[in-house]
């Protein structure tokens, strides 16, 4: 298979998360849309790895797997004491940081 | 046959991106993420990226979403169906920029000058994305990137069991901050007392 066809696929999966995270109003959902994405850029780093026939790309995906697991652990922790507050789980209501 | 196993992964990879996407309850948005990330590991492996697959199944697949499915059962997220917008104008809008975003990745990928993008890849050497040869790469052209990796995820874990603790007693106007969380661990966290652990019951000690 031609790499293009991993790089198409990658921009299909990226730009399905965009949406999600502009559609969707649960912190959960939202950090689910934000893996898509950060998925989306591994597979390209990926195929990018392929393409050129060396490794560096997948040591680069590999660092972004752990940067991903540090931010579903932070943000995570963010919506147990949101809901340890018993605030409503839901974007649109938590606006207190706007002002 | 190659072309065959992409075509499956990628249908599976899509339909699972959509479902995370579009399922109301975010526990099937989960399991929707699981088909996901498993179908993006046969994708690595089509890639001879072996250890990067063996990796997202063990700490993404294995890892990662069962703690969003611990956190989806413990918050609840089954009971409310969330709708998916409220406006169904933003949504539409949303609609438009996906598609948008697309076109534009799409433009920019198969309109630039990178010769090698158009075949198969090029040469690849025995052991390529073998587990020894990435470990090879971490230990000596990257070890800096893998120290800090360790110093991020340390880091993250001490994060999230701050945020995540439980706070008795944050009704009244003391609210713990971090810092009096370490003056009150230097000063008599040994002791203990009769207040439980250091962070739960009484907050910082009276003074």
């Amino acid at each position: 298979m031609n790499v293009e066809w991993y790089l198409i696929v990658s921009a299909l999966v990226f730009s399905i998360g965009a949406g999600g995270i502009l559609v969707r109003r649960n912190p959960l959902v939202i950090l689910l849309c934000l893996e898509l994405m950060l998925n989306a850029g591994n597979l390209a780093l990926v195929a990018f790895a392929r393409a050129h026939g060396n490794e560096d790309g997948q040591i680069f995906a590999l660092i972004v797997m752990v940067v991903a697991a540090c931010e579903v652990a932070v943000g995570l922790g963010l919506i147990v004491a949101i809901y340890r507050r018993r605030l409503p789980i839901d974007v649109d209501e938590l606006r207190e940081l706007q002002g | 046959m190659a072309e065959v196993f992409f075509f499956l992964a990628a249908i599976g990879a899509l339909a699972g991106a959509i479902g995370t996407v579009a399922l109301r309850s975010p526990f099937y948005s989960v399991l929707s993420l699981v088909c996901h990330l498993l179908s993006l590991a046969a994708l690595f492996l089509l890639l001879r990226a072996e250890f990067v697959a063996a990796a997202q199944v063990i700490v993404y697949v294995g890892a990662v979403m069962v703690l969003y499915l611990f956190v989806v059962a413990y918050v609840g997220g089954g009971a409310d169906p969330i709708s998916t917008a409220g406006r169904p104008g933003l949504r539409w809008a949303s609609a438009l920029f996906a598609g948008a975003l697309f076109a534009e990745l799409s433009i920019a990928v198969l309109g630039t000058g990178l010769s090698a993008l158009g075949e198969e890849g090029s040469g690849w050497f025995a052991g390529f994305g073998t587990p020894s040869e990435i470990g090879r790469l971490l230990l000596t052209d990257f070890l800096l990137a893998f120290e800090v990796a360790s110093i991020l995820l340390l880091v993250a874990a001490v994060g999230a069991v701050i945020l995540a603790r439980r706070r008795t007693g944050l009704d009244d106007a003391r609210e713990i901050s971090v810092g009096d969380l370490l003056r009150s661990g230097s000063r008599d966290a040994l002791t203990g007392g009769d207040a439980g652990t250091m962070i739960e019951v009484e907050g910082p000690p009276r003074r």
